[in-house]
């Protein structure tokens, strides 16, 4: 199989270049994304990529392969591979800093941004707060959340506004913290997002919902957002 | 001279995971000038992929709880090994900790009268065994590790804890006084190298499984401030005692959680046969994870494992019904679809015992900080030096652990080693500053790697190596010649490793010298693993010896001791002596 990798290292080149590989796949078996990168590693250990958990829970190895984003480490080949070729390219949308590794910072900049822990300055009880089963199931599709950044890297209103623009991934948590029948900032929360940037650059083409590999809907969370702005004014 | 640049704090932390971010909350809340130094950023720490829960006596499920049956269970799980003055802390301190993770948001499960939802898991008994199964671990489904990490980082960024991500510690930093005072680091970003000074340093950097070739735990899992700590001189206890996880899925290790046989699943052979029932008769699939991987390894040593090799075993769980593994076990669907190809609705999970926890560390008492021994084999407290979280030996799992145990020892231990250090600070806690040699003396092996020339033999087949010699002569059970063969390859292995090149010195997120310094420190631990397995001559836990098969309480009812100077194994010591109940006497362990 021919793999192509993105390069790109400033110390050594100041332009980006494709690099090809020839790598024999073992026959019967369906390696992961994360497995060939593994392998061309060996080979050149050059190549740069993070990883951690290999098993799609900690969120290091996004990338962009053969124009998709996802996690290297739960994709198989046989889901992405086109023909006999495989194309890795960092997640779009975020400075490099060496072959697929990019700088995650406007990303965590803008989780950071919607203040993205409980809020509920009444005196805790000595055992845990209640709730009730039904309350707990509104947060279930939001909590699960890896901060991957496939999402938001995705998506064209990032790309654009990645300064004013929340982005999918930290409208997610938002909205994980609105819903949270413990959380009693809704008010703050909704006056933070009310820009017309914020949340309004969302335009619903759900690039985020396709790549979410966690299989989450930002942009069902981002209308549940605009309704509650909506509501807020009239 | 060393020029190397200075960053100064309070405290530093090293490891972003659950317990080291406990600790950074509670010294960030106290006022102290804190950092945390994280090889990754934080939230992709490995306790992120724990999956069945935190135990801890809260009483949900059964208001008649008591801390005092699960501390019970503890001391029998550990195989009388735990020290009962820790385990009694955990146990009883575990409430609070875990209403105060509820109190951050963390999204527990729910009972329908709005309390945190618990689970059966292996080991638990009510009445001090004589009550049957309890349900103590408290859930949030089967992500538990991954909504209290993210729960704890969102506390830190609240109360404004100063993060150092993608900083790699290379090495202890100590005074002409023996005492830790700082680490040196690598920006992985840019490839510089600073000493952090700090009066206390936590080393918090989890296990190190990547010694095995195969192990549920994350490929970074390489023991780095164990490896540390060793290279400074300093002792690792029980460090043979490595917990094999009954279910980890065959040929990925994957982890499947033991929350699976809590739900109701149970093991099955190539007969279909519900095995642990003639090991374990009263508590079946729910022994403890040393007694169900034994019974797993000899049912395949038996012929009666399924598959083409007949190499592994079944995880039933279909007869649970697809709701119940919607809501309870969403994760293990996923995880089991993704990497063993079969669906739980309808197909067992194929699973085998796999590496997945390190019970050693290095020995602490139970506010974090590090003991070793004098010359007359007394405890000395190593000034400046804490641990915490699956690094430190406090101990609390002796020879094995419980499941849902080790979320609740980082969470009581990162607490109980800030509020310590906090104190400390407070009453003027200081020591003599390091001089430009020892700072030096903390970059030689990073200056080893840089100044490496040409040669043969390359980073990743040396790992490999090690791997292999790890996996086939370390596992479940455990023979004498074997380990002395390994010892005399690891010996010959960190030779080679001392003459090994990195091929790439280039300075920006340079993850092959990452994984160099890595290698350090993964031959370290299983050098320090295979000595004291060699030398503890007993079966005790999740040690099992074929030459030793009977636990030697005469001889072994005792912390294994290991000085990494003199490359010897010691005895230390077990408290048996809580501070308000009774200890608990060594008696034989069943299930």
């Amino acid at each position: 199989m021919q793999v192509s990798v993105y390069r790109y290292n400033p110390e050594e080149n100041t332009e980006s270049r494709m690099q090809d590989f020839n790598l024999e796949i073992p026959r019967g078996k369906d390696l992961m994304v994360l497995d060939v990168l593994e392998l061309l590693k060996e080979q050149d250990a050059s190549v740069t990529y993070r990883r951690s958990c290999r098993e799609g829970v900690c969120g290091s190895d996004g990338v962009n392969m053969n124009g998709r984003n996802g996690l290297a480490c739960i994709t198989p080949l046989s889901d992405v591979v086109k023909g006999d070729s495989l194309v890795l390219r960092p997640l779009p949308g975020l400075p490099v800093i060496r072959d697929l590794v990019v700088d995650m910072g406007q990303f965590y900049k803008q989780y950071e941004k919607i203040k993205p822990y409980l809020i509920n300055d009444e005196p805790p009880p000595s055992q845990e707060r209640l709730q009730s089963p039904e309350e707990r199931s509104k947060l279930d599709g939001l909590y699960e959340c890896i901060l991957c950044a496939c999402c938001t890297t995705g998506c064209p209103s990032f790309w654009w506004n990645p300064d004013k623009f929340v982005g999918p991934a930290g409208l997610l948590q938002a909205y994980r913290f609105l819903a949270d029948s413990r959380d009693t900032a809704t008010e703050e929360r909704l006056a933070a997002l009310e820009d017309p940037f914020s949340v309004f650059r969302c335009r619903g083409i759900m690039n985020c919902v396709s790549v979410c590999p966690k299989g989450l809907n930002p942009t069902r969370a981002i209308g549940h957002i605009r309704n509650m702005l909506v509501k807020r004014v009239i | 001279m060393s020029n190397t640049p200075i960053l100064e704090f309070d405290a530093i932390i090293v490891g972003g995971g659950g317990a080291g971010m406990r600790a950074a909350l509670q010294l960030a809340e106290s006022g102290n000038k804190t950092a945390v130094l994280s090889k990754v950023f934080p939230t992709r720490s490995h306790t992120v992929s724990a999956q069945g829960g935190i135990t801890c006596a809260i009483g949900s499920e059964d208001p008649d709880d008591d801390w005092r049956w699960h501390m019970y269970d503890t001391v029998k799980g550990s195989d009388y090994i735990g020290d009962q003055d820790a385990i009694e802390y955990m146990c009883s301190v575990g409430p609070q900790a875990v209403y105060e993770l509820e109190h951050m948001g963390l999204p527990f499960s729910r009972t329908d009268n709005g309390r945190i939802y618990q689970r059966p898991f292996g080991g638990q008994s009510k009445d001090y065994g004589q009550g049957g199964q309890a349900a103590r671990t408290c859930a949030a489904a089967d992500r538990t590790g991954h909504a209290l990490l993210h729960t704890l980082y969102q506390a830190n960024l609240k109360a404004g804890s100063v993060f150092f991500s993608e900083w790699f510690a290379i090495d202890l930093v100590k005074n002409a006084h023996n005492a830790v005072v700082g680490v040196t680091a690598i920006c992985m970003e840019t490839g510089e190298v600073h000493y952090i000074k700090a009066r206390a340093t936590v080393l918090a950097t989890g296990g190190a499984g990547r010694i095995f070739q195969t192990t549920t735990n994350a490929l970074m899992n390489t023991g780095d401030g164990t490896g540390m700590s060793l290279r400074a001189g300093f002792p690792v206890q029980d460090i043979e005692m490595w917990q094999f996880h009954p279910t980890g899925i065959a040929g990925a290790g994957v982890l499947v959680t033991e929350g699976c046989r809590g739900e109701g699943g149970y093991l099955i052979n190539r007969d279909g046969e519900r095995f642990m029932e003639r090991y374990a008769p009263n508590s079946k699939d729910l022994a403890s994870r040393d007694v169900v991987s034994r019974s797993m390894v000899l049912e395949i040593l038996e012929g009666r494992g399924v598959g083409d090799e007949s190499d592994h075993l079944l995880l039933k769980l279909d007869h649970l019904g697809a709701e119940t593994l919607h809501s309870r076990l969403p994760g293990i669907t996923e995880l089991s679809k993704t990497f063993a190809h079969v669906d739980p609705v309808k197909d067992p999970i194929p699973v085998v015992p796999t590496c997945h926890y390190m019970m050693g560390g290095l020995p602490t008492n139970v506010h974090g900080q590090g003991i070793s021994l004098d010359k007359d084999g007394n405890d000395r407290i190593i000034e400046g030096l804490y641990a915490v979280g699956e690094a430190a030996c406090v101990s609390v799992h002796g020879a094995n652990r419980l499941g849902g145990n080790s979320l609740l020892d980082l969470v009581v231990f990162g607490r109980a080693a800030g509020l310590h250090i906090t104190d400390a600070l407070a009453e003027g806690m200081d020591s003599l500053e390091a001089s430009d040699n020892d700072i030096d003396a903390a970059l030689s092996r990073l200056n080893r790697w840089n100044n490496s020339s040409a040669c043969g033999e390359s980073i990743a087949s040396l790992k490999k190596e090690l791997q292999n010699c790890m996996q086939f002569n370390f596992g479940v059970f455990r023979k004498e010649e074997p380990m002395q063969e390994s010892m005399r390859i690891l010996s010959d292995l960190r030779e080679r490793i001392s003459n090994a090149c990195l091929t790439d010195k280039s300075k920006l997120f340079n993850t092959a010298r990452l994984e160099a310094l890595e290698l350090d420190n993964l031959l370290e631990i299983a050098e320090a693993t295979a000595i004291c397995a060699e030398g503890r001559k007993e079966s005790r836990g999740a040690h099992a010896r074929d030459d030793y098969q009977e636990r030697d309480d005469e001889n072994w009812l005792a912390h294994s001791i290991y000085d990494p100077q003199k490359k010897q194994v010691g005895k230390r010591a077990v408290n048996l002596k809580p501070r308000t109940v009774d200890p608990f006497e060594p008696t034989a362990r069943s299930y």
